[in-house]
């Protein structure tokens, strides 16, 4: 058992610190979530592409390097650390991408990923609907057959970056009358200047339009756009739910940069009072990092729990494993912004990266499934607790 | 990189786990609890033979250590097992004498504990000045900031006794009152949560082992090792009340169904579960750092430490809470957990300690 690096990694490693050191931004781009900010972000996801950067995961031809799970979380760890851009095509990138190279078509990821990773398409989810949030498969719109492909009609709602982005993938009720809510369900993808396709913008907390409603009235879709099997989209959105949850989207090297800049922050302005949850935050971020290190994104754990007896119940917990990081990585967010605004004292409502980090944080726990569904998930499927009612 | 257990660490683990399921360990932490250590002693015999305690002892003193991905494998299951007695002190004093080489206690002491038949206590600064089942360990290593003694066991076989008579000191045989007999009550019911753990202050005196910058060394690294044994014990400790608390929730009925059934009982179990397995990662971390360079292991036991150590007790918590009265008594088993589960949090670096460390020293890698 070790934590060496590979000179191949080390070298992997070197290589991606000096290009960010050469390049990213000195002044910090405009909001992600604003017109201007979105277009710069964009400019910048093409000046990763071009170098090589944008999707280092990703099998070379589709615009990646081939990288390992380990490599991935050494350049997520340097992109972090340098200070570099939030990722605007990380819903495409991290959530849909996977699941196009687990139930896509060799078309589809020939069609959609390089676009995707030079940041010429951006991605948004359409999951969410006004009846059917933490009750996803209660969703009600629908996908009607016809010629060549489906029409789409309802509404989604709380989309994030759908204000500016150029195409969304959803799921829909295609199979009415199925015994089961979430059989009968559609995976589809679907640009989002299509005729019959209105967005209105939602201001978040922070009045910056992160998030946004769509309606469809009966957007034709072709059938080389539908993921997966028709009727069987609810297995291919719980493996993109899996990709949401766990490692990918907020991965372990984000936290632990916020980790380490709170620790200097801490020894700056230093309220002796505040130490706790300072050394909490390095010690919870050392906890997600090393995590991230053990084989299959940790489930488990290092030790794989040591022994039979004292088995960590997330070993072979797959999917729902997921839960255990996504309720892990969004309160470990918030703890460490609440701490750094707290250090910040009365300035901190001037002054931009931690307030606006703490904003984006509050909604850690409730994307992606909030913490009580997951919890639900952690207590039914890992721990063998029986269903009950939910509410 | 392999950052996971390899075959013979997961069988190592599995077979402990399979010789401790057979031994009745709740029986023996009982008995040991009302000063019968036949049980106790006898079980940690058999981990001995099982290689246990050869992991913390150098190969020229007939161990194969120190091994710490191992030791924290085998902790875990100490733990999850409620086994009882001077465990991770064993395996401290084990590292100390290690370290201070040469000296002839390690000859005389690291052969016997190596096997099982030696168990050691150790009173250092960071168990202020406490020792832990003095009265029965076979000698008792006392660690001062620069000076390092032994005493001579009450009940251990160990070789002859010192002239001076003071062989018995230590323990209650020797007019020495353990620290819970001094605060009231006798032996099962001392101030320890735990009925188990007997603490007590060894006196000054003993046979002096060494002393200046290369005891100072040696102490502060068996303390390191001890905060590092006590976290992966507390991690299978915290573990054990999850399943039992799980077991407890599927079975036990109110308003006519299982009350793991409510989001509340769920939610309280779910957040330890994710407690355990974010503290898991950091026990093995601080396995790796020990292995590499253990002066430069601080950070990475300390984290390690708070965090298996608070997952533990939260564990305890959430145990207590599901099982409602019944988790309260003294009689049912769980309170072998509970308590220990509380003394472990506290036992080698306080959390406050630990997050000091933290905050003080970088992690290495």
């Amino acid at each position: 058992m070790d934590l060496e690096l590979s000179a191949a990694e080390r070298g992997f490693r070197d290589e991606a610190r000096a290009w960010l050191a050469g390049n990213v931004p000195r002044v910090p781009l405009a909001p992600l979530d604003s017109e201007r900010g979105f277009a710069r972000h964009r400019a910048w996801e093409r000046k990763l592409y071009e170098a090589g950067w944008a999707v280092v995961s990703w099998p070379v031809e589709y615009g990646g390097r081939g990288c390992s799970m380990v490599e991935w979380l050494l350049f997520e760890e340097e992109y972090h650390a340098a200070g570099a851009p939030a990722r605007v095509g990380q819903n495409g990138t991290q959530l849909l991408a996977p699941t196009l190279f687990a139930h896509g078509t060799e078309e589809q990821r020939a069609r959609v990923l390089p676009a995707m990773a030079r940041g010429e398409t951006v991605w948004a989810q359409a999951w969410s609907e006004p009846e059917a949030g933490s009750d996803l498969a209660a969703l009600r719109s629908v996908a009607v057959r016809t010629a060549g492909g489906w029409l789409l009609s309802g509404q989604k709602t709380w989309s994030s970056r759908a204000a500016f982005a150029d195409h969304a993938f959803g799921l829909f009720r295609s199979h009415p009358g199925e015994a089961r809510p979430h059989r009968g369900l559609t995976y589809l993808m679907f640009p989002l200047d299509a005729a019959g396709v209105t967005v209105r913008p939602i201001a978040r907390l922070d009045g910056l339009p992160a998030f946004a409603e769509i309606f469809l009235d009966e957007v034709f879709v072709p059938d080389a756009d539908v993921v997966g099997e028709p009727g069987r989209g609810w297995q291919v959105a719980m493996d993109t739910a899996a990709s949401e949850r766990g490692l990918l989207l907020r991965s372990p090297g984000r936290f632990t940069a916020a980790a380490r800049r709170l620790w200097a922050l801490w020894r700056e302005s230093g309220d002796p009072a505040l130490g706790e949850r300072v050394a909490d935050a390095l010690i919870r971020a050392r906890a997600y990092r090393l995590y991230g290190y053990a084989p299959a994104g940790g489930g488990g754990a290092a030790a794989g729990g040591g022994a039979a007896g004292a088995g960590g119940a997330a070993v072979g917990g797959g999917a729902a494993a997921a839960s255990l990081t996504k309720v892990f990585w969004s309160e470990l967010d918030l703890a460490l912004h609440e701490t750094a605004l707290e250090l910040l004292g009365p300035s901190q409502e001037d002054c931009g990266d931690w307030a606006a980090g703490h904003t984006f944080a509050l909604a850690g726990p409730l994307y992606a499934g909030t913490n009580e569904i997951q919890r639900d998930i952690i207590a039914e499927r890992l721990l063998g607790l029986p269903k009950g009612r939910r509410g | 990189m392999r950052f996971s257990l390899d075959t013979e660490q997961r069988e190592f683990g599995r077979t402990l786990a399979r010789l401790l399921a057979a031994s009745d360990a709740p029986a023996a932490a009982r008995a040991w609890a009302r000063g019968e250590y036949g049980p106790g002693r006898a079980l940690c015999q058999r981990l001995g033979d099982a290689g246990v305690f050869a992991l913390a002892v150098p190969e020229k003193h007939g161990g194969c250590g120190p091994l710490p991905v191992e030791i924290a494998v085998a902790f875990e299951e100490l733990g999850h097992h409620a086994v009882p007695g001077p465990l991770v002190e064993t395996v401290a004093a084990a590292i100390l004498l290690g370290r201070l080489g040469g000296v002839g206690a390690a000859e005389e002491w690291l052969p016997r504990v190596s096997t099982g038949h030696a168990l050691l206590s150790l009173a250092a600064p960071a168990s202020d000045g406490y020792a832990l089942d003095a009265e029965t360990a076979d000698a008792v290593v006392v660690a001062g900031e620069t000076e390092v003694r032994l005493w001579r066991g009450a009940c251990g076989a160990a070789g002859p006794e010192p002239a001076d008579g003071n062989a018995r000191a230590c323990g209650v045989a020797g007019g020495q009152e353990p620290l819970d007999a001094v605060i009231g009550g006798g032996p099962g019911a001392g101030s320890s949560l735990d009925p188990v753990r007997r603490l007590s202050r060894p006196p000054r005196g003993g046979e002096p082992l060494a002393h200046g910058p290369a005891a100072r060394a040696a102490v502060e690294e068996a303390t390191l090792w001890a905060a590092f044994a006590t976290a992966a014990q507390a991690l299978g400790v915290g573990q054990a009340l999850l399943d039992r608390s799980v077991e407890y929730a599927r079975q036990r009925r109110q308003f006519g169904v299982a009350i793991g059934s409510f989001q509340a009982v769920k939610h309280r179990l779910a957040d330890v579960l994710i407690g355990l397995e974010f503290a898991r990662p950091l026990v093995y971390g601080a396995a790796v750092a020990l292995a590499a360079a253990p002066e430069r292991a601080a950070a990475d036991v300390a984290a390690a430490k708070v965090a298996a150590g608070e997952a533990g007790y939260a564990a305890a918590r959430a145990a207590l809470q599901v099982h409602g009265a019944i988790g309260y008594t003294a009689e049912y088993d769980l309170s072998l957990w509970i308590g220990r589960a509380r003394a472990l949090r506290c036992a080698w670096g306080t959390p406050g300690e630990c997050r000091r460390r933290v905050l003080t020293e970088p992690f290495h890698k």
